[in-house]
């Protein structure tokens, strides 16, 4: 499938020029044509932040809702109907900040979705605020004297939380990353994508040249069953390991569990109740 | 001699208590439902202290050969079956109250109060037969003789639960036996009895919670999907949905926090489900801004909430009325909503099946506020008419060049999901065009905005009208809503004044058309409600511009009861 199939014509793009975000998407829309998915096939959940509004640049059905809501948003759409591909698209204030508890707990409720996070290392669309996972000593007009607090782990604390796929990408490198969100999409349960993004307008730290630099992709021999192995990767800091830290395939998802899809794979839109089914229940307490 | 009822009453108030995880809601249970199978209706309503053990919880049980179905202070009969009763029972008994006791267990305790103690050796039954574990079922067995049931009714309760342990299920029944001897001897002695003649009219009902009827009203307007943090008193709603989720196909899942059961729900209704989500004040605040989202989304939800007293935690246990202005404005920006509040164990079945289409139909969220006094009192009804009742999903199939948010002239914009049909399915927390894509455009803006609100109009012409009950010509109305119902008309009843009516609002928001009508025929117009600040008189009187400045309003936290309000009605009826 072509890639442009993804394009959206008239688009008024927001996102400055040189910023990752266009890769990310480049690599996003590659992905989904190389998987042979049909835009309407898709569902692109975003919230609130420059890379959040990732679904108004390109095809796909959408819902771009609230800050740091997303990731239930596309749990709540994955379990209405499991037959589409739903992912999840944020930033690092987005997913992180303000929807951190709704990530520790959609990790270990395991929906078979795709979290793709443009990890820029700031707050871009509130003009350059820290972020969760700002280094210690950057400077903003809000953080005068620099962060002092320790930089969030996304990856580590994925895997402490039972992901079952988790993985990191830069979006310097479109081919790598393309690969890894197809190989996210394709797996069959929770999967982030943690991608190093330079915000070209508020990080003048974390840049395309210092992501280069202080990058590198894991090796073939490298094993991402291994959990304890991918728990030391997932610890290392400046090179950061690039590709599938860790992942393991069978465990059941949270659309798997649900009471509802237990005899029945139809999406709830779908289904009739019938109402002597209700009638039989209250007639029984009689 | 005592003989229950007194005086020209038609039911006995029967008030068991004791602490937290001594058995109590067994006898309860048991007592309930065994008064019921012998043909008697029911009311049973719960007060209960947030603490697992210990403390001292009770339960007020009417018994009647008529419907009952309302609160009142008034104790025929107390069962306290550990000490410590707490003074909102104390100050309930008066010179008609018979107290069955055990010195032993009590000492002076209740010694003090104008109640006609007889003492009853619980305790030493209860050892005899095996354990203080008996001592309830001594005691439901003594009521059980008073009011004449069949023995094998209460054995039949036993038989269910220990199937497969003789030896319990054997002292169980020995119980039962001691507890009926014990009764009979009362009667014999003339020191009590009891005296309800006539059929019991009761075969047929069901005995339901308020929980019980808004989960199977959920159930009967197609929810699929169903999520919450627990709370009280709104758990009980989830825990019904969670244990039949396998008999009717629902999603169920106890979300990480409120915020989280919002987001889950509005993905879900965008996904095609029709969403439940349940909570109370504190977990509803959490939800605010994901309200507005259902609102610039016009994503359909449909959220319970049982109410308890607030602010903050209040008191976890206990029952008011003070969310209604909480869940009228919560929420930033401007949107349409309904809000209901059932009075009755059918409405609260009707109004939640209600609920689910009219928030498909509008795509707006939609609240059925209920309380703790509500969902935890049961009494028998006859089983809901279904036949009629249908699911309407209001889902069209996307062509290729969709658009979901299309002007109107009612405001409604066809909807359609992902996944069903050719197109696509755009949606957006910010202005948006009718692709839902972000648009900084003024004018759109504005016709967006009109658009949305344009639903209200239609909402209104569809608001379920007040209930007047008594007569078409009054001079006085009392207006109520939600929960007071029953007490109210009861209250009315004993005040026996053929020029007063009472008006209750089921639906409170938007409120329907013919409501000043109503409030203008009356002289005088007083207005109960479970706040401080009569909440409802405040949206009548944006809604209306009418003023209702007789009230009567109780906010102790426990419900308003019939006798209070038949004090407050003499006071302000001239
Ligand atoms: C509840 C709420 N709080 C705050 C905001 C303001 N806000 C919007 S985006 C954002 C942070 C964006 O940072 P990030 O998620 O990293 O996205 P980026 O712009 O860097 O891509 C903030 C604080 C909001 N929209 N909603
Ligand atoms: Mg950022």
């Amino acid at each position: 499938m072509d890639w442009k199939i993804y394009d959206l014509e008239d688009i008024d793009n927001q996102w400055c020029p040189g910023c990752g975000d266009f890769q990310i998407m480049e690599a996003l829309k590659k992905a989904l044509a190389e998987l042979e998915l049909a835009p309407n096939q898709v569902v692109l959940h975003s919230g609130i932040g420059q890379a959040a509004k990732m679904p108004h640049f390109m095809k796909g059905n959408f819902f771009n809702g609230l800050h740091g809501r997303s990731i239930s948003n596309a749990t709540g759409m994955k379990a209405a109907n499991p037959e589409l591909t739903v992912i999840a698209i944020g930033g690092d204030g987005d997913m992180y900040g303000e929807g951190g508890n709704h990530f520790l707990h959609t990790v270990r409720r395991n929906p078979d979705i795709t979290n793709i996070v443009h990890n820029n290392m700031v707050y871009g669309l509130t003009k350059g605020q820290a972020s969760p996972t700002s280094s210690i000593g950057f400077r903003t007009a809000v953080q005068t004297d620099g962060v002092f607090e320790e930089p969030f782990n996304p990856v580590a604390v994925a895997i402490a939380q039972g992901a079952t796929f988790v993985s990191r990408a830069f979006s310097g490198y479109v081919d790598e990353t393309k690969e890894l969100i197809k190989r996210a999409i394709r797996h069959k349960g929770y999967a982030l994508v943690d991608i190093f993004q330079p915000c070209v307008s508020f990080n003048k730290v974390n840049t395309h040249k210092w992501f280069r630099e202080n990058t590198y992709f894991l090796d073939e021999a490298y094993d991402p069953s291994d959990r304890d192995a991918a728990m030391r990767k997932a610890f290392e800091r400046a090179p950061y390991p690039l590709g599938l830290l860790y992942s393991v395939e069978g465990r059941k998802t949270f659309e798997e569990n649900l009471a509802c899809y237990a005899e029945d794979a139809t999406p709830l839109y779908l289904r009739e109740r019938k109402t002597s089914a209700v009638l039989e229940f209250i007639e029984a307490l009689a | 001699m005592n003989v229950l009822p007194r005086g020209d009453f038609r039911d006995v108030s029967l008030v068991l208590c004791g602490a937290a995880g001594q058995g109590v809601q067994t006898v309860e249970e048991l007592l309930v439902q065994s008064l019921h199978k012998a043909g008697f209706h029911v009311f049973a309503s719960r007060e209960y202290m947030s603490r697992i053990r210990g403390g001292n919880n009770s339960t007020e049980i009417r018994v009647s050969r008529d419907p009952v179905n309302a609160f009142v202070d008034r104790i025929d009969l107390l069962l306290p079956l550990n000490q410590g009763v707490r003074e909102n029972i104390r100050e309930r008994i008066n010179e008609g109250t018979v107290i069955l006791g055990d010195k032993e267990e009590l000492g002076e305790e209740l010694s003090d109060t104008s109640g006609r103690f007889i003492d009853v050796d619980l305790l030493q039954k209860g050892r005899d037969i095996g354990g203080k574990v008996y001592v309830g079922v001594v005691a439901a067995g003594i009521v059980a003789g008073l009011f004449g049931i069949d023995k094998s009714v209460l054995y039949g309760f036993f038989e269910e639960r220990f199937a497969d342990r003789e030896e319990i299920l054997r002292k169980n029944r020995r119980a039962v036996d001691v507890g009926y001897e014990t009764g009979g001897r009362m009667k014999e002695e003339s020191l009590l009895e009891v005296f309800l003649p006539g059929k019991g009219s009761a075969k047929g009902t069901v005995v339901l919670t308020g929980t019980d009827a808004i989960s199977l009203g959920a159930v009967a307007g197609g929810c699929d999907f169903v999520t919450s943090y627990p709370m009280s008193p709104a758990t009980g709603v989830l825990t019904f949905m969670a244990e039949h989720s396998h008999r009717f196909g629902i999603a169920v899942e106890q979300a990480e926090d409120e915020i989280a059961v919002i987001n889950l729900a509005l993905g879900a209704s965008y996904g095609g489900a029709r969403p439940l989500a349940t909570t109370s004040g504190g977990g509803l605040a959490l939800m605010s801004e994901g309200v507005s989202l259902s609102g610039a989304t016009e994503l359909p939800v449909v959220i319970h909430v049982g109410q308890r007293p607030g602010p903050a935690t209040g008191m976890a246990t206990r029952t008011e009325q003070a969310d209604l202005d909480l869940v009228l404005h919560m929420g930033h920006g401007e949107f349409p909503r309904a809000i209901f509040a059932p009075g009755t164990l059918e409405e609260a079945f009707y109004l939640c099946h209600r609920a689910f289409n009219l928030a498909a139909k509008y795509q707006i969220p939609v609240f059925i506020l209920t309380d703790q006094y509500f969902l935890d009192s049961y009494y028998d009804i006859h089983p809901f008419e279904i036949g009629h009742l249908s699911i309407e999903k209001h889902l069209v199939e996307s062509t290729v060049d969709y658009q979901r948010y299309v002007i109107t002239e009612d405001g409604i914009s066809p909807r359609s999901v992902p996944g069903y049909g050719k197109g696509m399915v755009g949606t957006d927390s910010h202005e948006h065009d009718a692709d839902g894509h972000v648009q900084e455009d003024f004018h759109l803006r504005k016709a967006m905005v009109e658009k949305r609100l344009r639903k209200m109009r239609g909402l209104r012409q569809e608001a379920v009208p007040p209930t007047l009950i008594g007569p078409e010509e009054y001079e006085n109305l009392v207006v109520a809503w939600g929960s007071t119902r029953h007490i109210v008309e009861e209250a009315l009843e004993r005040v026996g004044r053929d020029d007063t009516a009472v008006l209750h609002f089921a639906q409170v928001y938007p409120l329907s058309e013919d409501t000043e009508g109503y409030l203008r025929k009356a002289r005088t117009v007083v207005a109960v409600e479970g706040n401080a600040t009569g909440q409802l008189a405040g949206v009548i009187r944006r809604e209306t511009g009418f003023e209702i400045t007789e009230r009567i309003l109780h906010y102790t936290g426990l419900q308003i009861s019939v006798e209070s309000v038949i004090d407050g009605l003499r006071q302000r009826l001239s």
